[in-house]
Parts: C-alpha cells; sequence; structure tokens
C-alpha cells in the first residue's frame, strides 16, 4: 500500500515537469526571451516540489504512525493482562502484530494470554487498515496540492531556475551528509546493543577474559559473564593477522620497489594489471581457495613433516589472506616510493650509489611513513576480514601461539553468532559488542595511518 | 688518519676508487645488488604465481562442474502408477509415482539383480531430478502416459563423478592364454592356461610385506618395552621386594611371546610375499581388478598366477572358454574403498557405457537451474538474478547519491569545519570492515526501518542487501568521482561562467559531462567490489536456502557470492566442482566490469 | 689469426697509445658527443678537452644542452631510460663508456652537485657520511668523523653546523644545503667535480660563498659548472665552452671568450642579444 503511494508520487513528480514545462512554453508564446527561466525550470521547480512534499510527508508520517499505533495499543491492552510484566507485555503486542499481519506465531501461552491477543489483532488491523488509507490519501493529497500551487505559480517573472537550484544545491548538500547518517547509523547500530551487552556483562570480563564460549550459559537471555572472554579471538585474530602481513609485506613491498625502480616498461605493462585482478578478485573466492586448495596442502605437507596439523589451521588462513593483502601494499607502496623525488635519487647515483643502495638507504627511508601507513592500512583490511577466515579458520575459541592449530577471530565469531540458530536477541549482544571492537580497531589504525601520510605529504609538497 | 689523505691524487696518481681494496668492495656491493634484484623479482614472480595458482585450483575444479551425465533408458509411463482413471488431469499426473517408473526401468536393465540391497545400490544411479523431469512431461503431454519412451535419465552426481573419470578409470591389462569360466552366476573361478594374473598377485604381495612392516614395526615397540623392564630389574637392588622382581619378569615373558608372535606373522605374510605363485586375497584397499568374460563380470576377490575366484556381478551367459582375445583383465587403480561408488555400481555403469547408454553433455542445467540440496540439479539461476535485482538496487542508490556529494563537495562546498568533517568522514567510512556494514544493515535497515517504520519484512530481500551494499559503495564512488571532477580545469567552468551561466548550469552542463568517464569508471569498480561481497550479506539473512527466482527486490533472495559460500561448505566433491563452477561464472562477470571501466578510461581518458 | 691484421692492429695499438698519451694530460675528452632524448637531438658532434685543476664553464641560453653534457660526464643521463648518449668521453684516459668500466666507480671519481639543493632526509651528519659508508671508504667510526668534519670544513660549513650534526640536512637554508651537498660529493673523494647551476636558487651572499669554494676546491680538483650567469663564468673559470642549439660553438680560455670571441654567436650571446 506504502509502496503504491510512493509510486503515486513519482508518477506525480513526472506530471508536475511535463505540466510545469508546457504551461511556461505556452506563456512565453513567441517571445522565449521574456521569461526569466527557461520553461524546463519552470517544470523542474514544481517537480521538485511535488516531490519534496510528498515523499517527506510519507517516511514522516510513517515512522510517527507506526509509534502512534504502538501507543494506542498499549493503552488498549485488556484490563486482565493489566498485571502483566514488561517483557510479556512487549510479546503480546508483538504476536498481536503478526497475528494481524498474518504471519507465524508462536503459541500462546495460556488462554488468557490469547483471547488478549486475538482481541488485540483486531485492533491492530483496524488501526493498520486506518494508518494506511490515511497516509496515503494524505501524501497524495498534499502533493497534488503542491502541484496545484507551484503549476499556479508560473508566471513570466518568476525565478524558476534559482528556485530550483536552491533545492538542487540543498540536495546535493544531503547527498554528501549521508556519508555522516552512515557513520551515525553505524556508531548507534553498534553502541545500543553493545551497551546492553555491557551492562550485564563488566567490560573487562570481556577484553581480558580468556573463556570464550558466549551462547553457554545463557539464562533467560542473559549471557554468562564468565564465559565471554574475548582473549582467544583477539589472540587468533592477531595470529592470522600477523601471518598474512609476514606473506604480503616483504611480497607487496619488494614487488612496488622493483615495479617502480627495475621493471622495464614491458615488465610493468603486464605485472601491474595482474596485481589488479589478484586485487579485484572477491574475498569469497579467496576463502574457497585457503579451504579446498591450500588447507589441504598445508595438511598434507605438514603431515609428510610429521607435524600435526589441523585441517582448519591458521597458517592456512592467514597465508591466503596474505596473498589478497600483496596488491594492497604493493600499489600503496608504489605510490609512495613514485612520491619520493627524483632529484634525492639522482643525488644518491651522483654519490656512485648503486640502485639498491639508493633504494634502501634514501627511497625506502625517505617512503618510510608512507610504507608505515600502508602497512596500517593492510593490517586494518586483515582485521576485518571475514569471508577467508569464515570459510578456512576454525570456529572454536582456542588460546595457542602454535600457527598449525585452528583458531578463530573476531569477525568469524560475528558471523557464527548473527547467522546461528540462536535467538536473535540473545547472539545480539556479543556480536555487536564485538563489532564495536572491530570497528574501533579498524578506525583507529586508519586514522594513525592517514596522519602518518599527511605529515609525509607536508615533507614534499 | 691526517687531513692530506682525503685530498684528492695529483693528477696521473690512482684515484682511491680504483685501487684494489677499492674494486673488491665493488663486487660485494654489486653482488648485494644482484641479490636485491633478484628478491624484486621474486616478489613480483610469486605474486603473478599466486594468482595463477588461484586461477588454475579454481578452473580444474570447475570443468569438471560443467559437465553432467545421463543414462538413457526405456521407461514405460506405466498409466496405472500416473494415472489410473485416465483423468488427464495435472494435479492428478503430479502425485504419480515417476520414482517407481525409473526404478522398474533401472531393473528392466538389470534383470539378474535380485538382492535388495543390489537393487537400492541400482536405485541410486539415477537422480531425483530425473524424477522431476519425467513429471514435468507427463504434465505437458499427458498423452505420453501409457507409452514407452527412450529417456535421457540425469544421472546421480556420484555416477557423475565416476563416468567423468574422478573415480579411477577401468583399464585393460595386456594377457595371454585361454580361459575357462566354471560357474556362471555367484561365485565363479576362471582358470587361464597361462600365468595372466601375475601382476593382479603382485599387487595382493606388496599388500602382504606392507603388512610384514607394520608388524615388524609393532614388535619393535614390544622389544623396546622388553629392554625398559630389563633395565629396571637390573636397577632393582638386591634387597628389592622379589614379588616386583616377578612381577617385571612375568611382563617380560608376556612381551616376548606377543614379540614373537608378532614376528612369526611377520615372516610368515614375508614368506608368502616372496615364494612364486599362491593364492591370495584382495582387499577392498588394493586396486579392482575384473575379468570381462561370456558376456559377464566377475570382481576378482582370491587371486593366484593362473586362476581368479570372485562375484559375478554380471552373470556369464555360458561356461564356455574364452581365447586370448575374447575375455578381458580390467582393473580400477583407485581401490573400492577410496571411491564413493562401490565396485558393483561402477560395473553396470561399464555396462551401460558399453551400450552406448552413457553421456556426457553440457552442463546448461548449472546456468538455468535454482539451488538445490543435490550437487546434479542445482544451479545458479537464482542466485544469479538476485545478484541483478541486488546490483540494480545498489547502483540506483549508490551512483546518483554518490556524484551529487562528489559534486557538492568539490563545487558548492563551503571551506569550512563541516566539510572537513564530512571528507574525514568518507575516508573513515572507506576502511571500516565490510562486516559492519552487514551489522548496521542488521540493525537499522531490517530493524529499524523495516520492522519498526514501514513494517515491511526485509530480512533476506534484495532491497536490504542493495541498500548496504550501496552505503559500502559510496565512499569509493565518492572517492572516484571527486578525483574525476578535480581533473576537469578550472577554465572550463570559467569559461561556461564568463557567458552567464549559473553555478549548477556550469557544473551540470559543462564540468559534470567532462567528469562522467572518470565518474563512470570508479563507478563500475565499485560496483564490481559489491558484486563480489559476502559477508555484510550474511548479517542480513541472504544465506537463506533459495530454490524461487526472486521476481523484485522485496522477494527473498540470495547472490552468487552468497552461494559460493553456502556451496563451498557441502562436503560433496561434486559440490565442490559446482563452487568452482559458480566463482568461475562470477569472475566473468568481474572481469566483464573491469574491462568496460579500463576501455572507458582509455577511450575518454584526457590530458589537459 | 693471419699476419697481415696481426700487423695492422700492433699499428693500431700504438697510434690509439699516442693518441691516449697525449690525451691524458687533459682531464676529461669529449669526442664528437651527440645525445638523444627519443627522437629529438639534445647534442651534436660536442668535442671538446678540459683541463685538469680547472674550472670549465658551460655557458649558453637555456635549453643549448650544456646540463645535458654535463650529465654526461658522469653518465647520470642513463637513469633517463629514453636517452641516448653516442660519440666518447674519456676521463683520465678512460673511455666512460667502455663496457669493462664501472659505472658506479665513475659516478664516485665524478661527483655531482645538482641545481636544486637535494639532501636526503637525514641528519647533516648522515648526508656526508653516505657516500663513503656505501663505498666503503673509511675503517671505523672515528675516521669517518673526521672525514665528514674534514669535508664540512672545506665546504666552509664546519663553523655553521659544527654543533647540529645530528639534526636534518633538509633543514638547512637553501645556501647551507647547497654547500652541504658539495661537502657530500668531496666525500665521496672524487676527481671531478660537476655542478649544475649550483647557484641559481641561491641569494648573492650564497652564491658569492660558493664561488669562494670553487676556488679553494680546484686546487685539489677539476670542477666543470653549467652556469646562467656569464659573470659568474668569468668569475669563477678558466676556460669557458659556449654552447647554443646542441653545438658547442666556442671554447677556449675564459678571458680570451669573453673579450675575445671568434664566433659570431658567441658575440651576440654575451652582449646579451641572444639567450
Amino acid at each position: 500500500m506504502l509502496i503504491l503511494t510512493a509510486f503515486i508520487i513519482a508518477a506525480l513528480v513526472v506530471v508536475a515537469q511535463i505540466a510545469g514545462q508546457r504551461r511556461a512554453a505556452t506563456l512565453a508564446g513567441d517571445e522565449p526571451q521574456s521569461l526569466h527561466s527557461r520553461p524546463i525550470y519552470h517544470g523542474l521547480k514544481s517537480a521538485l516540489w511535488t516531490g519534496l512534499v510528498g515523499f517527506s510527508i510519507l517516511i514522516v508520517a510513517s515512522v510517527v504512525s507506526r509509534q502512534l499505533i504502538d501507543t494506542q495499543l498499549r493503552a488498549s491492552l485488556p484490563t486482565d493482562v493489566q498485571g502483566y510484566a514488561d517483557i510479556k507485555k512487549d510479546r503480546l503486542i508483538s504476536d498481536a502484530k503478526a497475528v494481524g499481519d498474518g504471519d507465524i506465531v508462536s503459541a500462546p501461552l495460556d488462554e488468557g494470554y490469547k483471547t488478549a491477543r486475538d482481541a488485540l489483532a483486531q485492533d491492530y488491523l483496524g488501526l493498520k487498515t486506518l494508518r494506511e488509507w490515511g497516509i496515503s490519501i494524505g501524501t497524495v493529497l498534499a502533493s497534488l496540492a503542491a502541484l496545484f500551487l507551484t503549476y499556479r505559480g508560473i508566471h513570466r517573472e518568476s525565478r524558476a531556475r534559482n528556485s530550483s537550484e536552491r533545492i538542487i544545491r540543498g540536495g546535493l548538500f544531503v547527498s554528501a551528509g549521508i556519508a555522516i547518517l552512515t557513520t551515525i547509523g553505524i556508531l548507534f547500530s553498534l553502541l545500543g546493543e553493545t551497551i546492553k551487552f555491557f551492562s550485564n556483562v563488566p567490560f573487562y570480563k570481556f577484553l581480558f577474559g580468556t573463556h570464550w564460549s558466549p551462547l553457554s550459559g545463557v539464562f533467560e537471555g542473559v549471557v554468562d559473564e564468565n564465559t565471554v572472554g574475548a582473549i582467544p579471538l583477539f589472540a587468533g585474530t592477531f595470529m592470522i593477522t600477523g601471518i598474512a602481513m609476514l606473506v604480503a609485506v616483504p611480497i607487496g613491498l619488494m614487488a612496488a620497489v622493483y615495479l617502480s625502480d627495475y621493471a622495464s616498461p614491458r615488465v610493468r605493462a603486464w605485472a601491474k594489471p595482474l596485481l589488479e585482478i589478484l586485487a579485484g578478485i572477491p574475498t569469497v573466492v579467496y576463502g574457497f581457495f585457503a579451504a579446498i586448495t591450500v588447507a589441504p596442502l598445508i595438511r598434507g605437507s605438514g603431515e609428510a613433516l610429521g607435524l600435526s596439523v589441523a585441517s582448519e589451521s591458521a597458517l592456512a588462513a592467514g597465508f591466503v589472506m596474505g596473498i589478497m593483502i600483496i596488491p594492497f601494499i604493493s600499489s600503496l607502496s608504489d605510490d609512495v616510493i613514485n612520491a619520493v623525488p627524483q632529484s634525492l635519487r639522482d643525488g644518491s647515483y651522483g654519490l656512485g650509489a648503486t640502485k639498491s643502495e639508493t633504494i634502501t638507504k634514501v627511497v625506502l627511508p625517505a617512503a618510510l611513513p608512507g610504507i608505515v601507513s600502508a602497512v596500517l592500512l593492510g593490517i586494518s583490511r586483515a582485521v576485518g576480514e571475514t569471508m577467508i577466515v569464515v570459510m578456512a579458520a576454525g570456529q572454536g575459541a582456542n588460546l595457542t601461539w602454535n600457527p598449525l592449530e585452528a583458531v578463530t577471530t573476531v569477525t568469524v565469531q560475528i558471523v557464527a553468532l548473527i547467522t546461528g540458530d540462536t535467538e536473535a536477541d540473545t547472539a545480539a549482544g556479543p556480536a555487536f559488542a564485538l563489532g564495536f571492537t572491530l570497528l574501533c580497531i579498524t578506525l583507529i589504525l586508519n586514522m594513525f595511518a592517514l596522519r602518518i601520510v599527511q605529515k609525509y605529504r607536508m615533507r614534499y609538497e | 688518519m691526517d687531513q692530506t689523505s682525503h685530498q684528492s691524487a695529483k693528477p696521473g696518481a690512482p684515484s682511491v676508487h680504483r685501487t684494489s681494496a677499492a674494486q673488491g668492495r665493488l663486487k660485494k656491493r654489486y653482488r648485494i645488488e644482484a641479490w636485491f634484484k633478484a628478491c624484486g623479482m621474486l616478489a613480483v614472480g610469486l605474486a603473478c604465481a599466486a594468482l595463477i595458482w588461484l586461477l588454475s585450483s579454481v578452473v580444474g575444479k570447475a570443468v569438471g562442474g560443467m559437465t553432467e551425465t545421463y543414462i538413457t533408458l526405456p521407461v514405460t509411463f506405466d498409466k496405472a502408477e500416473i494415472d489410473p482413471k485416465g483423468s488427464g488431469d495435472p494435479k492428478v499426473i503430479r502425485g504419480g509415482n515417476f520414482s517407481g517408473l525409473i526404478k522398474t526401468s533401472l531393473r528392466g536393465a538389470f534383470p539378474f539383480i535380485k538382492k535388495r540391497r543390489d537393487k537400492l545400490a541400482l536405485y541410486k544411479l539415477t537422480s531425483n531430478g530425473a524424477e522431476l523431469e519425467l513429471r514435468h512431461r507427463a504434465m505437458n503431454d499427458p498423452s505420453i502416459i501409457g507409452t514407452t519412451q527412450t529417456i535421457r535419465l540425469l544421472a546421480s552426481d556420484d555416477v557423475d563423478l565416476y563416468v567423468k573419470g574422478y573415480e579411477g578409470e577401468l583399464r585393460t591389462l595386456a594377457h595371454s592364454g585361454t580361459a575357462t569360466p566354471v560357474g556362471m552366476s555367484g561365485n565363479v573361478k576362471v582358470r587361464v592356461d597361462a600365468n595372466a594374473f601375475q601382476a593382479a598377485l603382485e599387487k595382493a604381495k606388496e599388500e602382504l610385506r606392507r603388512k610384514a612392516d607394520a608388524l615388524r614395526q609393532q614388535a619393535q615397540r614390544e622389544e623396546r618395552a622388553i629392554g625398559v623392564f630389563e633395565g629396571r630389574i637390573k636397577a632393582l637392588p638386591d634387597d628389592a621386594n622379589p614379588d616386583l622382581r616377578s612381577q617385571y619378569e612375568s611382563r617380560i615373558t608376556a612381551y616376548k611371546s606377543r614379540r614373537d608372535t608378532l614376528m612369526r606373522n611377520a615372516q610368515e605374510f614375508e614368506k608368502r610375499a616372496n615364494t612364486d605363485g599362491g593364492r591370495e586375497l584382495l582387499s577392498p584397499s588394493l586396486p579392482s581388478y575384473f575379468v570381462f568374460i561370456n558376456g559377464g563380470v566377475i570382481k576378482v576377490e582370491t587371486v593366484s598366477p593362473n586362476m581368479i575366484e570372485g562375484q559375478a556381478l554380471v552373470p556369464l551367459s555360458s561356461e564356455v572358454p574364452a581365447g586370448a582375445t575374447d575375455w578381458q583383465l580390467k582393473v580400477n587403480p583407485t581401490s573400492e574403498s577410496g571411491r564413493r561408488i562401490g565396485d558393483k555400481q561402477a560395473t553396470w555403469i561399464e555396462v551401460l557405457r558399453a551400450n552406448g547408454k552413457v553421456e556426457t553433455n553440457f552442463n546448461w542445467r548449472f546456468f538455468t537451474a535454482s539451488d538445490s540440496r543435490e550437487a546434479e540439479t542445482a544451479g545458479i539461476w537464482s542466485s544469479a538474478a538476485g545478484s541483478f535485482w541486488t546490483m540494480l538496487i545498489t547502483f540506483f542508490l549508490s551512483f546518483p547519491i554518490g556524484v551529487a556529494a562528489a559534486i557538492y563537495l568539490e563545487q558548492f562546498a563551503p571551506k569550512n569545519r563541516i566539510t572537513d568533517f564530512i571528507e574525514v568522514n568518507i575516508n573513515n567510512l572507506a576502511a571500516v570492515p565490510s562486516i559492519v556494514f552487514g551489522l548496521l544493515g542488521l540493525a537499522v535497515i531490517i530493524e529499524f526501518i523495516g520492522n519498526d517504520i514501514f513494517g515491511e519484512q526485509l530480512r533476506s530481500t534484495a532491497l536490504a542487501g542493495g541498500i548496504v551494499l550501496a552505503l559500502m559503495s559510496l565512499p569509493t564512488i565518492i572517492i572516484a568521482s571527486r578525483a574525476a571532477i578535480k581533473a576537469v580545469p578550472p577554465s572550463i567552468k570559467e569559461a561556461a561562467l564568463g557567458v552567464g551561466a549559473s553555478n549548477e548550469q556550469a557544473v551540470f552542463h559543462h564540468v559534470l559531462p567532462l567528469a562522467m568517464p572518470g565518474i563512470l569508471t570508479g563507478t563500475i569498480i565499485a560496483m564490481a567490489q559489491a558484486l563480489g561481497e559476502t559477508a555484510p550479506l550474511l548479517m542480513i539473512g541472504m544465506v537463506a536456502f533459495i530454490t524461487e527466482v526472486p521476481t523484485s527486490p522485496l522477494d527473498n533472495a540470495s547472490v552468487l557470492p552468497v552461494q559460493i559460500f553456502r556451496w563451498s561448505d557441502f562436503p560433496e566433491r561434486a559440490f565442490e566442482m559446482r563452487t568452482a563452477a559458480a566463482i568461475l561464472v562470477l569472475l566473468v562477470f568481474l572481469v566483464i566490469m573491469n574491462t568496460i571501466a579500463v576501455l572507458l578510461r582509455k577511450r575518454f581518458e584526457r590530458r589537459w | 689469426m693471419n699476419v697481415v691484421t696481426e700487423q695492422e692492429q700492433i699499428a693500431n695499438t700504438m697510434i690509439q697509445a699516442k693518441q691516449q698519451s697525449a690525451e691524458t694530460q687533459y682531464k676529461i675528452v669529449s669526442k664528437n658527443v651527440d645525445v638523444f632524448y627519443g627522437n629529438k637531438q639534445a647534442l651534436s658532434g660536442v668535442t671538446f678537452n678540459a683541463h685538469a685543476n680547472e674550472v670549465t664553464s658551460l655557458i649558453g641560453p637555456s635549453g643549448c644542452g650544456k646540463s645535458t653534457f654535463l650529465r654526461c660526464v658522469n653518465r647520470m643521463n642513463d637513469t633517463i631510460p629514453i636517452c641516448r648518449v653516442e660519440g666518447e668521453i674519456w676521463i683520465d684516459g678512460q673511455d666512460i663508456h667502455a663496457p669493462e668500466l664501472d659505472v658506479v666507480e665513475l659516478r664516485a671519481r665524478v661527483g655531482m652537485v645538482f641545481q636544486k639543493p637535494n639532501p636526503f632526509p637525514k641528519s647533516i651528519y648522515e648526508n656526508i657520511a653516505y657516500g663513503p659508508r656505501i663505498h666503503g671508504l673509511t675503517k671505523d667510526k672515528s675516521e669517518l668523523d673526521e672525514l665528514v668534519t674534514v669535508c664540512l670544513k672545506r665546504a666552509g660549513l664546519w663553523g655553521e653546523v659544527k654543533d647540529r650534526l645530528e639534526e636534518p640536512g633538509t633543514g638547512l637554508s637553501g645556501g647551507q644545503q647547497q654547500r652541504l651537498c658539495i661537502a657530500r660529493a668531496i666525500a665521496t673523494q672524487p676527481d671531478v667535480i660537476l655542478m649544475d647551476e649550483p647557484c641559481s636558487a641561491l641569494d648573492p651572499i650564497a652564491t658569492a660563498r660558493i664561488e669562494e669554494l670553487m676556488h679553494e676546491l680546484r686546487e685539489n680538483y677539476t670542477i666543470m659548472i653549467v652556469t646562467h650567469s656569464m659573470a659568474q663564468a668569468q668569475r669563477v673559470s678558466q676556460r669557458t665552452a659556449f654552447f647554443h642549439l646542441g653545438e658547442l660553438v666556442e671554447y677556449g680560455e675564459t678571458e680570451q671568450v669573453f673579450r675575445n670571441p671568434t664566433d659570431e654567436r658567441t658575440e651576440s650571446y654575451i652582449s646579451g642579444r641572444i639567450g
């Protein structure tokens, strides 16, 4: 219903554009220069106002009326259920809504509950119909009014271009603001659950506890504070990230050095796109590669050497993640190595330094801040990477230093908690708390990296 | 060191750089140089090798998934089983016992199979998909009910694997001599007037030697235990408890007797292995040997140089002696215990194959079918459609918003704190892990916007997935678009302003069209990233098992990468191949998108 | 090998030896040097000899190829992929393009100071110590310390920086940076120092300091300097080469070139009519 309304408004917008344009053109007659603005802007102004009024009323009314319905339902609870606990009231209301919407509902607790629920569902249905019709008719009328007023307002001197440009500029600003809205959305969505989680669990138990199995010992939706120690996850993330960086940093850096200072243009023309392909491969493909090809290989060669290797070893996940990060490190390092001025290289060559001496003693030290920031960004990438570890690392929290054993990571646990069979409300707490931690780590790394790059830029510009 | 030594040599005298010491140092420096360069080459080589390894591993696995196997059999559409009253009503036909038809037809092809267990194994040759196809056929054309049709039945995934040779291929071994079978079904002996089975016997003897080695190793462990206890007895003080001593001694005796038994068995095995001839058992962990003779097939169970004995998996037509060219000895080098398909089923497939009833075709079904729990009927169409809807939403949200934001920031934004804050924000958003966007989608889009505001169930829908991916791609698009807009020289905008265009007109008429190729390139790259993205979609429930093709963004949907993730979790080897094939499809899309981006960049690249 | 060619070869070797001995009195000998950037010819047929322990100026209007020639002398042009050098340049009787000659060793013997001061982003001390370190010229830390001190003193920078050797070289003023680069060049103990418009980025006082320095250094080194300023060429150099449009137009003693030029173009240039 509401979606249909949205389509109607969209159609009205088109009508407004065409009608406005026509009317302006008719007004101008044979003297197009007599108009202050070109007809298209008159149409645009009318269309923008129609859409703006219609869609904003639709959204605001939907939100507000939804809240109103909830308040109304709560107020009209039958007297015999007024004694229910709040949590039970919430459930009653949501069950009633589900009945009204025709969704699947869990079995009623008792007979009283059922009658109350069904009565409430009737109320809800009435309110729902009222809401949908009310909103639909209201918004369409408002849009029509906007259309009509703007249409009437079209005359030769009206500054339609200026006013429609103002609206467009506002739209541009709002678009730019969506980035901020997204950030706020991320913070609030994570913080809400995280704060709820930490109201039950002291944060030090989470940050420094060494036992992780959040879904064991759940009592009435409250997790046991002794089973949510995230240290094994941090350790696992740290180990896999470390292995990845051991693979990615030397290879990525040396590849960047070779491609920028040694390789012939032909080699560069070949190797750079290949590295870009490596960067463009989806992580789920890396995950498949890690789980199906690399892990059995590592396990097999480990057994040939007489080592016991878990089939979901940290080594396999870390190694493949390293391959994934190679192009990241190499392209970022390439940029900073190329940014080192040629005059420094000339100065070194002029003193009779070889290429490798120039690179290791002059170019790389000069590019060091940029390289450090590339590595930090690489680490932040590795920490937040999900699919490779979900597919190739373990599920069980295991505190170990042995890269041949299975470890689990923060991201793996988030996925396991959210996609698992547990009731969403119980799993959300630890999952969002982990997500918040992850966000903090990556943001701090990113801030550091950007700060370093900014400082470095100032030095050469 | 005095000061004069640093002064340049007089003309003619050798410089410090031409002494032999300097030459030596130079050599060493060049060695380091060469080594460093080699390291660089190695790094590039390793990166490229990793790419090639990854791609070849995927392609190698995908090859098997691109074909499918059919078994052609006559099927009688028995009226009694499908539509006893002859109503022709599709609803009645839908409920028909089509699996029974296939079973009957299979039994008809192998009339000699009598045991219940064997029959059950026989029914596993075809897939459930074959049954669905029969049902469709009968529903579309009820007139075939009551007739017998020759029909291609989809083979099960195990049969498919065997036919493609993933379970070992049957090879014919060279042999000589005339073979005389004794018995026609059940247990059959075949005697040959030459040592035709020497090779098979050798395999059995190798197995004996391996067993003997294992026994000897066990014996050695017993021996070490003996040594330990003898040491303990020696270490006992003279006044030690005599019970302890006798206890130790009895332990030693036990160990010794066990050791001797082990050694005897080992010797026995070795003796059997090392003497010529003899009669040995072929265990299931050895390659499987078959004798094809007089229209029958015998699975070899015991072997001696000139005689074998075993079960007739296909009964023989007679006991007539067969000349050297009339019978064959075949081997499947993969042992039965290492295969998903037993010797019996393998033999039946071989019989069908010999009659030209097995064919392998290109797997079109993979592209047109929806997801399934059975590898042979699973396809990517539903998830591809899900990807399409998701990308549609993503594009129509992120492109306009991203470009608008970029225009604002580049052309209209005043230099103030708010603008700086937005910039920092965008840079940070680009680094937020994708899974966090998934959590955002879960909490805000599904719970808040979906449930609380609109009362729509957005979980698992392409709409929710598209919104999440759009938010994720926004920073990439904004950054790329800003770079493209910045690259348009200000002189162009000034020229437009100079002829009296408004700021907005200058931007939308002149700057934006010139920046468009760069913006599109950035957008396509962002879309390619979004197309391969998996983690955030897991968070918003797009991992569901979807067999219906979504027809709108509000339907429950899955996407290609998520399907790859789900399939990769299935243990069947056939699924592994299909996962690889699905990856290949995804990669083809990505390659196409990136190629378009590169071409666009090349075609419209302009240096101002 | 047959007899005739053997004799010819001996004769050739003798002629070569004679030529070389004649050329060894010159520090730098250049014969028919052509330089191309891609398809564009930047220098054609440059032939002249520079004397030891003298300052030789290369002057001419911009784009005339004087810097290009300078960069040929220590083969800095090798670092530009599209650049191709033909002809011969000999230093101390050795062909610098000979296959057995090592470019690293050549650059150690032929130091270079660039137009724009380019100290490494390291401390003043590390800037000077860089050359001696990579070439292994000193045995231990104390020797290196002394070498750094000597070079800074010779470059006339010691008094200004002796208390802040650990501060970054990039923090010095332009003139100081350029003297640091000169000190860095002489720390490698070269025979020849090439200077590519070393004063163009400096103020007059710093320029005077560097010109003074060149006078002092001439005792021990052969110096070749590219300069835009004719006054500077007259002040510092013993010989001057005038380049125009990629050709060497005139070469001779500075006094003679400026007082009594033989070529019309030279006269036009020094009198300010071209350039």
